[in-house]
């Protein structure tokens, strides 16, 4: 049985740091996996996790949420707010039966290309290993009903 | 009130008078002493530089038997069994894995809550009785040597000024000692070399001694059987390296306050000393 | 309706190699609401610009899409070319086929698809993009120096010079700062106020410069451009306008036990008292807190003694408050005490003193005249041990950084001693030599083989007082950690350098961030040393980091060029992309409830209270307002927002759902 399926990942990063950081993995020339698709925000700190749920019900399999690294914020403390609403957050959508082992939250520095390589890499293998997110959309269509 | 008492080996043998007089000024100040039952060796210097989890081990049996005996603090005079009693309790402290293990090595756990505390941080809290037992005011300058292991390392046992330590010194005035301004409170005594290198032991011992003398001392007080021996037993090397004849005693802080006491010099074991120390008497003994 | 333009470029074969353009503008042709998608070699080119312009105008696009590089590379060539087509700017987004597309993955179908999905978000998003205008706000053309030390004079002269007012605050009686307390300074051992005092005295007469000495900053209010300070002029009980500067009341002063600041406790100074004699300005202040009269209510010696009757025992201290625009932080440093090592006898030897110490010793104008004396006893030291690393470097004291001037003053100190003693022998214990600086290593290399100043490599364990000597014991690590023992007659301490007492409170005065040491906070380590995060608030000098004289002179005027670059406008304009909190009709008025978790989410204190009133002045409703100036666009609070009232123009929720719903 080929398994063909590819993944889809929506990462929310910050213009400053993450965004950044992938920049300079594109000027190193460093390849990862094709399955991630980059939306830009000023910071972490504007995540609101509505989005997330957003992502979820349009399909996406996999999410990864990156930052600044505390203390480095371009904002000084949105990536704070961030770490602390998703700290909340992930406590509660695990408890509504939401996968959150599809949801990565990381700190990616505007110099850290490697790093950002790595990150997409290591994420989009274990959600293709975790398979697509069909659970979601039937939670929601159970939900509304 | 009552405490545990965890006498060490060295106190059962060659520091036998350190054991003596602490015994004998508790029974004076009203402390009542319970010894840990079935304690073992804390290890000294050779557990630690040979084995770990041994050295560990050791100790946290005696902290575990003190717990099983419901005592909730252990005197250990020996500034030795005292550092490391207090070293492991606060390394286990930190080390909730390591501390699993040395319990499984013990069969007894491990939970810290017996408090290590040494012979001067007691006498501080009895200072309002030692001054009203004070019959015969120590009168004395004496020279109060503290050694290594009383208040290092100073983030372990968090007792005392490190580098320039007072407690001894307080305790001595209550009893109308004179305690001198010296430089060599916590230098080396040579510790272990004394069988090793006793040359060094000589050199480093008497250099304390010589300043001591320097600074008008006329006794040395000490609370460690180690520095004891070193500047007791091993003063005719000193002398001997210094080519002159220092003959000024020396005495465990329990034998000072002891006499001040007016408790009988025997009982406080102060004629096991190699330099003679009968002949110092408290000042007002002579009225 | 939306008419998008998309634009892809091919970066030459940056992205044309990997990616197919032509079939991603193929694609892109029928997204709803495109009505033109071209691709094309270099499109931020002058043909390539030129291009999109003429498409602008052909086609009445709304909405432009170009799809190329980084928007950090190239966003604003585009949005440049856009507006001078007549479009506004803010309607022109880019999406990114180069750095995260074309350069990270393999030529082939799954990357075309993906530089499709790219641009579809990016058009998703243009299509709810609204025209911004960038905001104004006034700028007040004054600037506030906090701190008159040589980073607070530099700074203040530099401002003063390019034609602008500036009002320099120091909180002691005189300006001149640590750098007034030195005797010569490295590497040219020019007589440190020598060099100095020429610009003290040009910053007291400068007319554009204001001088409000003995005075602290109470308390700042406002943004840049915009700010409001409140000033404390503590009182001299002195009426400078009649003071002459004569100095008669210091002599008669009956209270002269009081150590003297200036000379580092090594003398002492009287109740009323100049600090030193090239103080600016020279006139007297007195030490209420030491004076007989204000203590027990008799003496007024120094009123009695006054030829012009200067002295005003009731004076109170007087708060002004000044229109700000921008804000130089330069508030100096302190060094750490020779009384926090234990190692070294706790403080209790007089012999053994710190940096500063030592300069007022070596001063011509110090305690000694110069000459060197020990200060216990007054006898010349023949032996000297100067020991490098006293606390820095250190983390048990708590200071792991490295104070960077010590190894060069150290050195200097070791030579004025020895020009002093020509025949005293002079130690110095160290770890490393940190000498980085123009003429540095050779003004080291001059104290060793020139002034015969020996280094010894090793850390000093203890010192001890013995028969009037200093014991110092030591190491020499390079003779394999053999002991060394010094009898010194005077042992100096290049002790920690540490930040300025009070640095923290300032610091949340002003709302601008610390480090663990309370030094101040630079916005960027390597690119934007001289400016805080906070916007209109920059640093000069040893406050942000400690520094030599040098490197905070240029640093100074590093902070003067931002200032100035501030006030060249009358206005400020700044990037539109900001927090708004919707506004509504009556009777709504907005939906935001007024729980202000947006204004304790914010970093900048951007967000204010608003009360919306009725036509007879009644309240309403107080609800959150953004102000333009102080907003960063970073989007936390939009966030944070249960109600949703708030949103960023440029980043709004509805264009970040419209992009994820493309995906």
């Amino acid at each position: 049985m080929a398994e063909s399926f590819e993944p889809k990942i929506t990462a929310f990063v910050c213009n400053w740091c993450t965004y950044a950081g992938a920049d300079l993995t594109g000027t190193s020339r460093i390849k990862y996996q094709p399955n991630v698709r980059v939306l830009r925000l000023p910071c972490t700190g504007r995540i609101d996790f509505m989005l997330l749920a957003k992502a979820f019900s349009r399909g996406a399999d996999g999410i990864i949420i990156s930052g600044c690294h505390p203390n480095d914020c371009h904002y000084t403390s949105g990536n704070y707010h961030a770490r602390r609403r998703w700290m909340v957050y992930r406590d509660l959508m695990d408890f509504m039966g939401v996968d959150i082992r599809r949801i990565t939250f990381s700190w990616v520095s505007a110099a850290e290309g490697g790093k950002w390589a790595e990150l997409v890499n290591e994420v989009t293998t274990s959600i293709r290993a975790m398979g697509p997110y069909t659970a979601y959309k039937a939670m929601v269509a159970a939900g509304v009903e | 009130m009552r405490i545990g008492y965890y006498p060490g080996c060295s106190l059962l043998g060659s520091s036998r008078e350190f054991d003596e007089s602490v015994r004998a000024v508790a029974q004076a100040i009203g402390l009542e002493l319970a010894e840990v039952p079935d304690w073992n060796c804390c290890g000294a210097s050779s557990a630690h530089v040979l084995d770990h989890k041994l050295s560990l081990s050791l100790p946290a049996r005696i902290l575990a038997q003190a717990e099983a005996a419901g005592l909730t603090e252990v005197l250990a005079p020996c500034a030795a069994c005292y550092n490391r009693l207090t070293s492991a309790r606060a390394e286990l402290a930190a080390d909730p894995v390591l501390a699993k293990e040395v319990a499984e090595v013990i069969e007894m756990p491990v939970t810290g809550k017996a408090k290590v505390v040494n012979v001067l941080e007691v006498l501080e809290r009895f200072q309002d009785t030692i001054k009203a037992r004070t019959v015969a005011p120590f009168g004395h300058k004496v020279a109060c040597y503290y050694g290594c292991l009383l208040v290092r390392p100073p983030k372990v046992v968090q007792f005392d000024r490190p580098e320039d330590p007072m407690s001894m010194d307080r305790i001595m005035k209550v009893a109308g000692a004179d305690p001198i301004d010296w430089n060599f409170k916590t230098e080396c005594c040579g510790a272990a070399f004394s069988v090793t290198r006793t040359d060094m032991v000589a050199r480093m011992s008497g250099k304390i001694v010589a300043n001591a003398v320097k600074h008008g001392a006329e006794a040395i007080v000490v609370a460690c059987p180690m520095c004891h021996s070193n500047l007791d037993m091993r003063r005719p090397e000193i002398n001997s390296h210094l080519g002159a004849d220092h003959q000024l005693p020396v005495l465990f802080i329990t034998q000072a306050l002891g006499l001040a006491m007016g408790l009988d010099p025997e009982a406080l074991g102060l004629h096991r000393h190699m330099v003679p120390a009968l002949a110092l008497q408290p000042v007002a003994a002579k009225a | 309706m939306s008419r998008i333009g998309v634009f892809i470029c091919h970066c030459g074969e940056n992205i044309g190699g990997t990616v197919d353009c032509a079939k991603v503008a193929e694609a892109t042709r029928s997204v709803p609401g495109v009505v033109h998608s071209v691709d094309y070699k270099y499109m931020c080119s002058d043909p390539g610009q030129n291009m999109i312009k003429a498409a602008i105008k052909e086609h009445n696009l709304t909405g432009v899409v170009v799809a190329a590089c980084s928007p950090r590379m190239h966003e604003p060539t585009f949005r440049n070319a856009v507006a001078e087509a007549g479009l506004n700017p803010y309607l022109c987004e880019m999406a990114n086929l180069r750095e995260h597309c074309s350069w990270v993955h393999e030529k082939g179908e799954v990357t075309t698809q993906k530089a499709i999905d790219l641009v579809r978000v990016m058009v998703e998003k243009v299509k709810r993009n609204e025209p911004l205008q960038p905001i104004h706000v006034p700028v007040t053309k004054r600037a506030l120096v906090l701190g008159g030390g040589i980073a607070g004079i530099q700074a203040a002269l530099d401002i003063a010079n390019s034609g602008h007012q500036v009002v320099l605050v120091e909180k002691s009686p005189s300006i001149g700062g640590h750098m007034s307390q030195l005797s010569e300074t490295f590497p040219t051992l020019d007589c440190s106020q020598c060099i100095l005092t020429p610009r003290m005295v040009e910053a007291a007469r400068h007319p554009n410069i204001t001088l409000m000495t003995y005075s602290e900053l109470e308390k700042l209010e406002g943004f840049i451009g915009n700010f409001k300070a409140t000033i404390r002029r503590k009182a001299r009980q002195v009426d400078e306008k009649l003071c002459t500067g004569c100095g008669l009341c210091t002599t008669k002063c009956p209270n002269k036990k009081i150590p003297d600041e200036f000379n580092e406790g090594l003398s002492t100074r009287g109740a009323i008292y100049v600090p030193f004699p090239q103080a600016v300005p020279n006139k007297p202040v007195i030490d209420r807190s030491n004076c007989t009269y204000y203590k027990t209510g008799k003496c007024k010696v120094c009123e009695k003694m006054c030829p012009t009757s200067a002295i005003r025992f009731d004076q109170q201290d007087e708060l002004v408050t000044l229109d700000i625009g921008a804000i130089v932080l330069a508030t100096g440093f302190k060094i750490m005490r020779s009384d926090k090592f234990p190692e070294y006898g706790y403080g209790k030897s007089k012999d053994i003193v710190d940096g500063l110490q030592f300069e007022r010793l070596a001063s011509a104008s110090g305690p000694t005249l110069g000459v060197m004396k020990r200060p216990s006893d007054g006898k010349e030291p023949e032996t000297v041990v100067f020991v490098a690393c006293s606390g820095s470097r250190d983390r048990s004291k708590g200071v792991p950084y490295c104070s960077k001037i010590c190894c060069m003053y150290t050195a200097k100190h070791a030579m004025l001693y020895k020009h002093k003693v020509h025949h005293g022998k002079a130690y110095v214990f160290y770890m490393d030599i940190r000498s980085a600086g123009k003429d540095y290593d050779e003004f080291v290399r001059r104290a060793i083989e020139e002034d015969d100043v020996s280094y010894i490599r090793g850390r000093v364990s203890r010192i001890y007082e013995e028969d009037g000597k200093l014991v110092v014991m030591g190491a020499d690590t390079l003779q394999n950690g053999r002991p060394v023992e010094i009898k010194a007659d005077m042992v100096v301490l290049a002790t920690a350098v540490q930040s300025q007492d009070g640095a923290e409170e300032l610091a949340q005065k002003l709302h601008v961030s610390y480090d663990p040491y309370k030094f101040f906070a630079e916005a960027h380590p390597k690119l934007r040393p001289v400016e805080t995060n906070t916007a209109g608030i920059y640093l000069a000098g040893a406050c942000q980091a400690p520094r030599d004289i040098p490197e905070t002179v240029a640093q100074a005027s590093g902070a003067a060029a931002k200032v100035a670059g501030l006030f060249s406008n009358d206005e400020l304009t700044r990037e539109p992309q900001i927090a708004v909190v919707n506004r509504m009709p009556p009777p709504v008025w907005s939906t935001c409830v007024g729980c202000f978790l947006c204004q304790s989410a914010c970093a900048y204190q951007a967000i204010e209270q608003e009360e919306i009133k009725a036509r007879d002045g009644s309240v309403i409703k107080t609800v959150a307002k953004v102000n333009p100036g102080l907003c960063q666009g970073c989007g936390t609070c939009v966030a944070t927002c249960r109600t949703k009232s708030i949103d960023i123009q440029g980043f709004s929720n509805e264009q970040i759902f419209a992009e994820i719903q493309t995906l």
